[in-house]
């Protein structure tokens, strides 16, 4: 049997399935969480169901590829949960009685039902049930409320015998609210006078910039601390002399040791130039990136759920209209900070192919996955905040400067805005530790691996000579253009892998401040890691994204270039 | 009395009854998935300076919308202080 879970975006879909599955799916208080339907498992009076996470839909002709997706899928459901918001019945019954004329057997949860005490509003259960000839049971998914007798209920689910005209579909849902909903009257609450002041330009302004501001903030307070309190006092009391210990085992030199130890320097090891697979390799995922990972991820996952992020979006999209996308585009933007993956996934929120290739190509080349930033604050951060400055302030000016010229040179104009704003909610905490856990778990399947592969093919490169004789080949590029050494070249060769990797790369190469600035640079912007490359190419197609290659590898070259000239 | 005026017009703050959506099908077809359509009370909650988006109110529905689509949207103000 096949369940779907159907209803308007950000309406809590996502929450439900986890709680019907014991999935991990991530959920958050903006529409357009889920891009792309999940599966899920759950048993139904002891038998195996295969239940659908669908992305959210208004109505069933669809306005963009998240909904046309979710049209799709309405073909093989057997049956299909309608989750509605119960603060907004009057929308939701839109798209209840769209689904009613496909004539699939339907069950409704009303979601949100905690919510609509403090907004002043009463349903009749039983009359809705009545009038809909549909079982509809009261939930409140992040809580857990209601789920049990909604999984009771599921075999219950029915085709009405509800007819109605398609003229006549908002009379009828009047009709209805009419019958079951009493509004009373009520005062604003304090989150609703603060969404209405963060989206007013004299209000917004200063919070936008306090919200950037103070997540800056809080993200290097909590990484910074991490790393000096926890991650690096475990490194040095525990994993050196563990490592020491072996590393005497091994005998202290030959192949096999320095490829799992390292290099010793000066008979110790050195996590920044060892470079062997249990020393580098672990403490550069772990001890130099997971805290910033995680710092990141709790401020993301907080503004995600308490609702700021689509208000952000409203704030920027004047700004954003002149790079040839919109302000929704600063989402795909903010989750590539952490990783660029879940970011160009993300891209699908925009409606046209222009605006999601102009969003991927500047994700890509601007935008520098926390994995990269942490190795980069690690390393150009020793010579000051200047060089880091020079690092990101560049990036900043590429993304602008290339968004613009994008904007003019790609045929077509860009779609202007249409979001639905949600009301701010307070996270709920354990919903918030959970996503943060989600995100750090899938961190380190995805990072430590690859880290990993990129330390160990490193190694081979450079023991077989194959580093030394790339670099003869490419010494015009990497030491005319960006006047770099030509054994740099092997970073540029590892960033396919990790972007971690390849700073780590940089370290024993004894590079000037200026040398590491153009390197960081040259390293966000001239390609895409293999992860976030093979999205891309699912994401924009196999010609889209060679043209976006295309555009990534001259931009690097003249900015690199350019930054050797200049610094 | 009433006026009829652009969205895009409204003062922020005001409330008035949607009278006409001048947009193409795609516009109101968007529109009316959210419940915003002719008949509706609205409510302009904000505006961005330099043509910026407008976000309107209706119902528990907010909606962020592009200036463009703003200035395609009539509404007649409500003379009697905007009380529903």
């Amino acid at each position: 049997m096949k369940v779907l879970l159907m209803g308007n975006p950000n309406v809590g879909k996502s929450v439900v399935f986890n709680r019907l599955t014991g999935a991990d799916v991530i959920a958050s208080n903006y529409p357009g969480t889920t891009v792309e339907f999940t599966q899920g498992s759950m048993k139904i009076e002891g038998e195996k169901a295969e239940v659908i996470d669908v992305p959210g839909t208004y109505t069933l002709e669809p306005t963009c590829k998240a909904e046309e997706i979710a049209v799709d899928m309405l073909k093989e459901g057997d049956v299909v949960i309608n989750i509605l918001d119960s603060t907004n019945l009057e929308r939701s019954l839109n798209l209840t009685l769209q689904l009613v004329k496909k004539r699939v057997p339907l069950i409704i949860a009303l979601n949100l039902w905690d919510e609509t005490k403090h907004t002043g509003i009463s349903i009749d259960v039983k009359k809705l049930e009545e009038i809909l000839g549909i079982p509809c049971i009261p939930t409140c998914a992040i809580t857990g409320v209601g789920i049990k007798q909604l999984v009771e209920k599921i075999k219950d689910a029915k085709i009405t015998e509800l007819e109605y005209d398609d003229e006549e579909k908002w009379h009828e849902i009047g009709n209805i609210i009419d019958k079951v909903q009493t509004v009373t009257h009520r005062h604003h609450t304090f989150l609703e006078r603060l969404g209405d002041a963060s989206v007013k330009p004299l209000t917004g302004i200063p919070i936008a910039l306090a919200v950037m501001f103070l997540t800056f903030k809080i993200i290097r307070f909590i990484g910074e601390g991490l790393i000096g309190y926890v991650f690096e006092p475990l490194f040095e009391k525990l994993w050196t002399p563990l490592m020491l210990k072996l590393s005497g085992l091994m005998g202290s030199t030959g192949f096999f040791h320095n490829l799992i130890i390292g290099k010793l320097i000066d008979g110790e090891i050195d996590y920044g130039q060892s470079f062997g697979l249990l020393t580098t390799g672990i403490f550069v995922p772990i001890g130099a990136v997971l805290p910033y990972v995680f710092a990141f991820y709790v401020v993301l996952s907080f503004l995600e759920d308490s609702g700021y992020l689509p208000r952000l979006a409203v704030m920027v999209d004047t700004v954003m209209h002149k790079l040839g996308i919109h302000g929704l585009a600063i989402i795909p933007m903010l989750l590539g900070f952490g990783c660029n993956v879940p970011g160009a996934l993300s891209t699908r929120i925009l409606e046209t192919r222009r605006e999601r290739f102009i969003a991927a190509t500047l994700l890509a080349i601007a935008v520098p996955c926390m994995a990269l930033q942490a190795m980069v604050i690690g390393l150009v951060g020793e010579h000051g905040a200047k060089g880091l400055g020079a690092v990101f302030g560049t990036l900043f000016v590429v993304w602008i400067i290339l968004g613009i010229i994008l904007n003019r040179i790609l045929k077509g104009k860009s779609l202007e805005i249409f979001v639905e704003i949600p009301p701010y909610r307070i996270p709920y905490i354990r919903g918030l530790v959970k996503k943060i856990w989600i995100r750090i778990k899938w961190f380190i399947k995805e990072a430590v691996p690859f880290v990993l592969l990129g330390v160990f093919i490193a190694n081979l490169l450079y023991t077989l000579g194959i580093i030394q004789f790339i670099g003869k080949f490419t010494a015009p590029v990497v030491t005319g253009v960006f006047g770099l050494p030509k054994e740099a070249v092997g970073a540029l060769v590892i960033g396919f892998l990790r972007k971690d990797v390849a700073i780590g790369m940089l370290v024993p190469l004894g590079l000037t401040l200026k040398q590491l600035v153009i390197a960081s640079v040259v390293l966000s912007m001239y390609f895409p890691c293999i992860a976030t490359f093979t999205t891309l190419v699912k994401e924009l197609g196999f010609t889209d994204m060679l043209k976006s290659a295309g555009i990534m590898v001259v931009s690097s070259l003249i900015v690199g270039g350019l930054l050797n000239l200049v610094l | 009395m009433s006026d009829i005026i652009s969205l895009s017009e409204m003062p922020p703050g005001e409330k008035g009854r949607i009278s006409a959506i001048q947009g193409g099908r795609g516009l109101v077809r968007k529109l009316d998935a959210m419940g915003v359509r002719i008949g509706k009370e609205i409510t302009k909650v904000s505006a961005q300076w330099m043509k910026g988006p407008v976000l309107l109110r209706q119902g528990n529905t907010e909606v962020a919308i592009g200036f463009g689509m703003a200035q395609q949207i009539l509404v007649e103000i409500c003379n009697n202080g905007g009380e529903v």
